[in-house]
């Protein structure tokens, strides 16, 4: 009696196993994403990738957002995973490619590497072996969603310069509305803020003094655009050390506030909370009249081929057809994104001006050049402006923490 | 084989089956990742992969290297400031609410049930409330301190004020417990002793110092450690409340958030690196179980003493 039970629990387990095992068939690649809420638009675009290559089906997971890292690196280090995967870029694709865990895309194998531009080949490079392991998805560009009718009612221009900038949100403010719906509680939204206002006084120079290491961020020009942040204090809510990322967009989306200072990502949330949102996108102030400004520009994830695949013809291909316009023009219109394809415009006018301010943007600093090691430039600099702005250090107290933080690895800032 | 001892290798063999799930479930889920996570301690991590062993250097780092080390006393600063105040304020309290609740005044068993109801919510449903009351622009507490003429405050995005909100919550969240157990213990203590005590004109402050106290010193010992691993374990209501990275400023960053970001890194800042985040787990199940065993032994000591 007890031997048969547990025979019949033996067969019925292995009967499981065999499903489980024969979950990804032949001719049919899995893809993992953190973007959950995109699964409507990759289902489309995939059965149109199915059309043009028969035989080769995607099967798309989604997982939180929160746990992708974790769960993606404990199954590649098990040797298993998706075939294709939705990685991050700069440290975060180094961390996967480092292990080597992804294939990496030879220029000669997969000519579609053409269509992408430089920054954004970077953006998925491992600079250790000068290899490119994914395909650039999009590229998000920080300035300042302005609300155009709340402009219109207060009888305020849209400022285009910092003493301009400064003049109008007293306005909005003399009028019961709150100039920029930011506030200082969540950690990556002050590097947000802190990358829109600082990068037009830094200008491009400053980037590249900081790269051929002449400078760092105890520079002068580093340390008086920081605070210059302390200047736009009176413009953000009551309270604003408390206000966090979802109280901001509440507070732009429902009119209460007339500017969110955030990324180009933020556009197709915002239209989909309140449709009637009169929403226009601008370069943060110039320094001065006449100056030039810039807006902060970085590529923010890829596609890449596990190398413990066991479809890895199907992923190159499928890898391959995400580097087209085929792909490409539809998900940036779908997805709200700007493509990091040089030829894959957008249609839509808002973004299509986002794609215009692109043509002089300044890198968004900390995630495109210091967050490939540990202690992170965007985990120093969160941390130190959040308490400048909350009055407990000084600008040049955060230079000084962010350069000695990073010296701890870049040697141009170690000290002799 | 004789029938007894068929019989007793059937039971044997019944008992190793019945115990199998659990210590399977226990070998896997929790003997193993100590394990994984004590060998990775030891290990640099270039990305996702180990890339050599080297020693206590992780230990080394986050011990002794700038920033590392003051974030490391920072987060074990923090702790302490939650186990002295939970102890003093959640556990005091708790020992007076189950000291009210004894007197079986008129409505009591629906006050028992409404100090224990907190204690079964999740506490992410906790975090996200008071976070909500608590909110600078929108919360409940602002709007009611309002109505005594206080200005608003934004509580949770003050460094001054964001630490001791979120262990108001935990209070709270978790009054219910030490009260219940406190309870538990002096019911214990025989109606004629009380009564004995008051005969003899003991006022209720007596009666809580210094006949109660003595007597209910092992659910102290139980509180006392359960508050301790508590708050040197505390994970869920910070990260509710305040973030991964213990906003404002690193002002409610403790030893669980730390550890989390030194092995999985912050999606939107932050490296994963598994040798330093287990380093940090090793560090953290190595001061809890020494001073959780010194404090029982001292505690048990004081029990007989009492």
């Amino acid at each position: 009696m007890f031997a048969k039970t547990t025979r019949r629990l033996l067969l019925a387990a292995t009967a499981a196993f065999a499903m489980v095992a024969s979950a990804a068939q032949a001719g049919e690649v899995t893809f993992w994403t953190w973007r959950q809420e995109d699964k409507a638009v990759y289902t489309d675009l995939f059965a149109a990738f199915t059309k043009s290559h028969p035989g080769i089906t995607v099967k798309f997971e989604a997982f939180p957002n929160e746990n992708y890292n974790t769960i993606v690196s404990t199954a590649l280090a098990g040797g298993k995973g998706a075939d294709v995967l939705h990685v991050r870029a700069y440290g975060g694709l180094e961390a996967m490619a480092k292990a080597g865990y992804l294939v990496p895309l030879d220029p000669a194998k997969v000519p579609e590497l053409k269509n992408l531009p430089a920054d954004a080949l970077a953006s998925e490079t491992l600079r250790a072996d000068g290899k490119i392991y994914a395909v650039s998805l999009a590229g998000q560009t920080v300035g300042i969603l302005i609300n155009k009718d709340l402009f219109a009612t207060a009888g305020v221009a849209v400022p285009t310069n910092w003493a301009d900038f400064l003049a109008a949100g007293k306005a909005l403010k003399a009028k019961g509305i709150t100039p920029i719906a930011n506030g200082t509680a969540t950690p990556w939204m002050v590097a947000v803020f802190h990358s829109a206002f600082t990068n037009p006084f830094l200008g491009p120079q400053f980037v590249t003094d900081m790269l051929a290491g002449k400078t760092n961020f105890e520079d002068k020009r580093y340390v008086d655009a920081l605070a210059r942040l302390l200047e736009l204090r009176d413009m953000l809510p009551a309270g604003f050390t408390g206000v966090d990322y979802p109280t901001a967009q509440q507070l732009f989306s429902t009119g209460r506030a007339a500017m969110f200072v955030g990324g180009s990502f933020e556009i197709g949330p915002f239209r989909r909370a309140n449709p009637k949102l009169n929403l226009d996108f601008i370069a943060p102030p110039a320094p001065a009249a006449g100056q030039p400004t810039h807006v902060s520009r970085w590529f923010d994830s890829g596609f890449a081929i596990n190398a413990k695949s066991t479809h890895s013809e199907d992923a190159m291909a499928l890898v391959r057809w995400l580097a087209t316009p085929e792909f490409a023009i539809p998900a940036a219109e779908k997805l709200g994104n700007i493509s990091s394809l040089s030829n894959a415009p957008n249609s839509d006018p808002l973004l299509g001006k986002v794609a215009e301010l692109n043509k002089t943007a300044m890198p968004y600093i900390m995630l495109v050049h210091f967050r490939y090691e540990s202690p992170t430039g965007s985990d120093l600099l969160q941390d130190g402006v959040q308490k400048m702005m909350a009055g407990t250090m000084t600008p040049a107290e955060v230079g000084k923490m962010i350069t000695d933080g990073i010296a701890k690895y870049y040697v141009p800032f170690q000290k002799k | 084989m004789t029938t007894r001892a068929a019989r007793r290798w059937r039971q044997g063999a019944w008992i190793t089956l019945l115990l199998a799930p659990a210590l399977i479930i226990l070998a896997g889920f929790v003997t193993l990742p100590l394990l994984a996570a004590l060998r990775y301690a030891f290990y640099a991590f270039d990305g996702l992969a180990p890339a050599g062993f080297v020693g206590t250097a992780n230990f080394e780092t986050i011990l002794f290297e700038a920033p590392y080390a003051a974030w490391t006393m920072r987060a074990l600063g923090h702790n302490a400031i939650v186990f002295v105040s939970l102890m003093l304020f959640q556990n005091g309290l708790a020992y007076l609410v189950a000291f009210a609740l004894l007197k079986t005044l008129p409505g009591h068993r629906l006050h028992q049930v409404i100090v224990f109801l907190p204690v079964v919510l999740s506490a992410v449903i906790v975090g996200f409330l008071w976070k909500l009351m608590l909110h600078p622009l929108f919360g409940v507490i602002n709007a009611a301190l309002a109505l005594l003429g206080i200005a608003p405050h934004p509580w949770l995005g003050d460094e001054n004020t964001a630490l001791g909100a979120i262990i108001l919550t935990n209070a709270w969240h978790w009054l219910g417990f030490p009260a219940l157990i406190f309870l538990a213990g002096m019911q214990r203590i025989g109606a004629e002793t009380l009564e004995a005590a008051r005969l003899d004109g003991a006022g209720d402050w007596v009666l809580l110092r210094h006949i109660i106290w003595p007597l209910v010193a092992p659910a102290t010992t139980i509180v006392f450690t359960l508050t301790f691993i508590g708050s040197f374990n505390w994970f869920e209501l910070p990260y509710v409340m305040a973030g991964l990275t213990g906003s404002p400023g690193g002002a409610t960053d403790v030893l669980g958030l730390y550890a989390y970001r030194l092995a999985f890194g912050s999606a939107t800042a932050g490296l994963q690196d598994f040798g330093r985040g287990s380093a940090m787990a090793v560090l953290m199940f190595l001061f809890l179980a020494m001073v959780s065993a010194v404090a029982l032994k001292f505690l048990r000591r004081r029990e007989m003493e009492l």
